[in-house]
């Protein structure tokens, strides 16, 4: 709880830099108390929410679908009226759930059977087919990686995991010439060149670079900032963030940002050893994984390691969805931690 | 079915798995945030320096202040071309978000008409990304202050205070001056330096703009300023003021000069003024012009289009590139051929109206009788020198025209000039690949035949006939005046001919019309009238189409006993001499007396319709209606009108 707090004020101190701060603190104060409710909650109610969960985003991503092919044009959002939320987020946490029930459901004996996969698969294909229908690559990738990690944790045999590397590395450019649309395929050359066209779709990359690069070890200062506070950093309040910050606050704030990460990501995975049940130590680590991958896309994003993909650093970013997602894995991940469960079940 | 081997799998080992692949998976994590440090700390502090750098690059935008450009002065130090204070705003283009929302923006707080937006829209399509359009120039400032305060919705635009070059005679200068305008994409490519592609920086591109380009440019002034990515201002960081370009003095007399194209009129043709003693260029103007003004704000397509299709070629430089059978104007030049061939003044030919040579009749315009050397330059008799010619021979008479300057190319810092021809037996050779034939040396003797020259280089042969001396012509008055030497002419002879001349003015001569109005100052001149087509057609005078009539021509000097200024006058299918000597007759009266030549001008332009810019704009409103109307009936509209009445007859209402 301690490194929570830590990285919720960091938030909050790179969020004051920008018009968006105050809406990003409320919106953060609201998530926290719903983390927090959801943390009074126990793991049996997880369990009984894991597969209806998991439906219902399916079905509302479904309607994103739908919505999108009235009203014309790729949508990502849903409007509920009083919040418009992006299933494909809250697809995040709920694939999660799901995995870590079903093989939390599966006997023992059946992990390294065809039993253990197939059902993984299902479930990976709806979701996975709508969000890339919108077309969203990125979150598709952290779904997948979400449920992967799941499945890897829950025993299927290695075998698979490193045969599935190499079907991978076979099919990548296989689906980067066929698969893909063109603006991705662009993000994708751009990245491996982005000096190539400085002014065009390496923009993002290069600006990125720059404030990072020109931050030095101790940054310009706060709200010194001459890349984002002259536009020349695009996105600079939300999927470059960091680079804003990085800007300022030079190596130093990076490697604290970087540490505050460090420590949540220990704290989540010692929630998942501690936790003494198959589902929640399977749930705690799938959670802690799913926000792993936001800050490590993000962050090779905009140090351009990584092409452009949407994709948020968590805490930092302004944008509501995400943030919803995070603290929907830090509430369950804390609802683990007090309720580390009693060892029943599959453990007899 | 198993597929991992046919391992028992309890329980407890699920347990063991799981803690070990979660190590995994922390080791794995721990080591990508091991790598984003590294990566972070290589762009941060590695490579600091060229990120910074390129940090400062980004925000920091050096700004390059077009320097004012060289004025152009008369000899008396007035301006003939200046820089006034001036309002503008410009696109550039690969800033710009939304184009057509842009243009169409301005256009609504500018005002500006369809035709404006069309070049503009025309222009952005064209313009490479860097390369500034022009949007407006001469705003004032309640519409500069209108699009200022829009800046941040309208990306792209740049409103600037700059200084635009002026030229307060307009029209009368075009030719000689030029104009400037914006550096062409061509400029660029040889010249990549970023100040030809700053807005409001013009470069010359005609005449004397672009001949002392060097001079006039001056070094611009720099800027810099923080910008946002936008291109917007934020604050001014330091400047260093630009250095005006020097200022170039010309041998003209501004007023003269204007004074000479407004006494054309509607007519097309051109005046030289030479001073006899320096050989200083007093004006040389060419009309119909175009107004350097317009040109230098970026003219527009109708104004071009009027200028273009214009039969009166305002577009030329009459004066430098106009090429006229000097006709009679050269006969008192073969009189000093003559007189130094050892031909008796006082000779006398009979013309009966004409001369047969071999079997053709070569007419004179009129039956002189009797007439000696003098005589035959005032009543301008064409037998006579017909006849005297032949004796002599053409080559001789070929040498006089070059030692006074016809034929040949002027050292003068023009763009360009058509020097013509004077005609000998080894011209004839080369050119034409035949024998020199007597009636070649007939044609040339009166000025018609192959030969050609321009109005300058007629002006040039009188001021070294009126001087006796080998003057050359000059146009910018801070060259040392070299004293020119005398002309390998006996004075006596040249003295017989200013005589001669004079008579033409003064006594039974063609131009006695010609008289100055001033007491005490004589004019000498010749008069000339050059066919345009063959006699056939009848004489080429006033009554028939403007096309076909003949050119008038005078050249003179003043005061006869002492000459001081010479002057040339060519007057385009003027229909004859008469068309011509009124002119130089009011031109130098203006050198003498500027209220009575002015009085009798404005008299004139209110026959004509006004000054030359407002005749300019009364015909653009035409020739814009006639397009409007023409565009109409194209697109079926207005139905076409029954017959086309006015073919001919509105190229004859304009050369009235």
């Amino acid at each position: 709880m301690a490194s929570f707090g830590f990285v919720v004020l960091y938030s909050a101190a790179g969020g004051s830099l920008t018009p968006w701060a105050g809406l990003h603190m409320i919106r953060f104060l609201v998530f926290l108390s719903m983390a927090i409710v959801f943390s009074r909650l126990k793991e049996n109610f997880w369990k009984a929410i894991a597969f209806p969960v998991y439906i219902i985003v399916v079905i509302m991503l479904l309607g994103v679908e739908l919505i999108g092919a009235v009203g014309g044009g790729s949508q990502r959002w849903l409007n509920l009226g009083f919040i418009r939320i992006q299933p494909s987020e809250l697809m995040k946490p709920a694939i999660i759930l799901a995995v870590a029930r079903f093989y939390d459901l599966l006997p023992a004996g059946q992990i390294r059977t065809w039993a253990a996969i197939w059902p993984l698969l299902v479930l990976l294909a709806f979701p996975c087919a709508l969000i890339l229908l919108q077309p969203d690559l990125g979150t598709t990738i952290t779904v997948v990686a979400g449920a992967m990690t799941v499945a890897f944790l829950a025993g299927l045999p290695m075998r698979l995991f490193i045969g599935g590397a190499a079907a991978v590395a076979v099919i990548a450019p296989l689906a980067f010439f066929f698969a893909l649309e063109e603006y991705q395929q662009r993000r994708v050359t751009t990245f491996l060149n982005p000096e190539n066209d400085p002014l065009g779709a390496g923009y993002h990359i290069s600006q990125s670079k720059i404030a990072i690069g020109s931050g030095g070890i101790f940054g310009k200062g706060f709200l010194n900032g001459t890349q984002s506070h002259l536009d020349y950093l695009p996105e600079g309040h939300t999927d470059f963030v960091f680079a804003t910050m990085a800007e300022e606050w030079g190596l130093m704030g990076g490697v604290a940002v970087l540490t505050g990460f460090f420590l949540l990501f220990r704290w989540g995975l010692g929630v998942a050893m501690k936790a003494k049940t198959r589902f929640s130590q399977l749930l705690a680590a799938g959670l802690s994984t799913t926000i792993f991958f936001y800050v490590a896309i993000n962050l090779m994003m905009v140090m351009g390691l990584a092409p452009v993909v949407g994709i948020p650093l968590p805490f930092l970013s302004h944008g509501g969805s995400s943030m919803m997602t995070i603290m929907i894995c830090i509430g369950i991940l804390m609802a683990i931690d007090r309720h580390p469960g009693r060892r029943s079940g599959t453990f007899g | 079915m198993s597929i991992g081997g046919g391992k028992t799998i309890s329980g407890a080992v699920q347990a063991l798995t799981f803690s070990r692949r979660a190590t995994v998976i922390g080791g794995l994590q721990a080591g990508i945030g091991v790598l984003l440090a590294g990566r972070m700390a290589y762009i941060s502090v590695a490579e600091n320096e060229r990120y910074q750098l390129l940090s400062e690059s980004n925000r920091v935008n050096l700004t390059l202040v077009p320097p004012r450009r060289g004025w152009l002065i008369d000899r008396n130090g007035k301006p003939i071309a200046n820089n006034k204070t001036d309002f503008r705003v410009d696109l550039i283009p690969d800033r710009m978000r939304d184009k057509d929302k842009t243009v169409a923006t301005l256009a609504q707080l500018l005002t500006l008409d369809q035709e404006e937006v069309d070049r503009i829209n025309k222009e952005l399509t064209q313009a490479s990304s860097f390369q500034p359009v022009q949007v407006a120039t001469g705003l004032d400032w309640e519409k500069f202050a209108a699009v200022s305060v829009r800046l941040p919705d309208l990306p792209g635009v740049s409103p600037r205070q700059g200084f635009s070059r002026f030229y307060p005679t307009g029209a009368a200068v075009g030719h000689l001056v030029g104009y400037v305008g914006i550096a062409s994409a061509e400029d660029y490519k040889e010249n990549p330096d970023p100040i030809l592609v700053t807005p409001g920086y013009k470069i010359g591109k005609d005449g004397l703009e672009k001949t002392f380009e060097d001079r006039l440019q001056g070094k611009p002034g720099a800027k810099r300023v923080e910008v946002t990515a936008r291109g917007k201002i934020v604050r001014e960081l330091d400047s260093r003021p630009d250095t005006p370009g020097k200022a170039l003095q010309l041998t003209l007399d501004i007023d003269l000069q204007e004074y000479a194209a407004r006494r054309l009129g509607p007519e097309s043709g051109s005046v030289v003024v030479m001073d006899c003693e320096t050989g200083d260029i007093l004006t040389m103007t060419s009309m119909p012009s175009f107004d350097p003004n317009s040109f230098s704000d970026g003219i527009g397509q109708t104004e071009y289009g009027m200028l273009r299709d214009d039969d009166h070629v305002p577009l030329r430089d009459k004066s430098l590139k106009g090429l006229f059978p000097p006709g009679s104007t050269i006969k008192p030049m073969v009189s000093l051929a003559l007189l130094r061939a050892g031909i008796d003044p006082e000779e006398t030919v009979s013309c009966p109206g004409g001369l047969r040579v071999g079997n053709r009749f070569f007419n004179c315009h009129s039956t002189h009788g009797s007439v000696n050397m003098k005589r035959a330059n005032a009543q301008s008799c064409d037998t006579y020198f017909y006849k005297m010619a032949l004796r002599i021979g053409y080559d001789a008479i070929a040498l006089m025209a070059r030692e006074l300057g016809l034929g040949a190319k002027y050292d003068l810092p023009v763009a360009s000039q058509s020097y013509g021809t004077v005609p000998d037996t080894q011209w004839i050779k080369k050119r034409h690949e035949r024998e020199w034939a007597n009636f070649d040396t007939v044609n040339s003797a009166i000025g018609q035949g192959f030969f050609l020259s321009n109005p300058l280089q007629l002006c040039v042969m009188t001021a070294r006939m009126a001087s006796g001396r080998k003057l050359e012509a000059k146009l910018l008055s801070d060259e040392k005046p070299a004293s020119a030497p005398p002309l390998d002419i006996s004075p006596e002879h040249l003295s017989y001919v200013r005589e001669a001349m004079s008579e033409v003015v003064n006594g039974v001569g063609t131009a006695r019309r010609a008289r100055l109005p001033i007491e005490d100052i004589k004019l000498g001149g010749k008069t000339g009238t050059a066919q345009v087509v063959s006699l056939k057609y009848g004489r080429g005078g006033r009554d028939v189409p403007w096309k076909f009539r003949d050119h008038g021509l005078f050249v003179c000097f003043a005061p006869v006993d002492n000459p001081r200024y010479a002057a040339s006058v060519v007057i385009q299918h003027g229909g004859g001499s008469s068309s011509a000597y009124p002119v130089a007759r009011d031109v130098l009266t203006f050198l003498y007396d500027r209220e009575q030549a002015m009085e009798k001008l404005l008299a004139m332009e209110e026959s004509w319709g006004g000054t030359i810019s407002e005749r300019m704009d009364r015909q653009l409103a035409a020739y814009r209606a006639q397009k409007e109307l023409e565009k109409a009936i194209a697109e079926g509209r207005v139905p076409p009108p029954q017959a086309d009445t006015n073919g001919e007859g509105s190229a004859a209402e304009v050369g009235q």
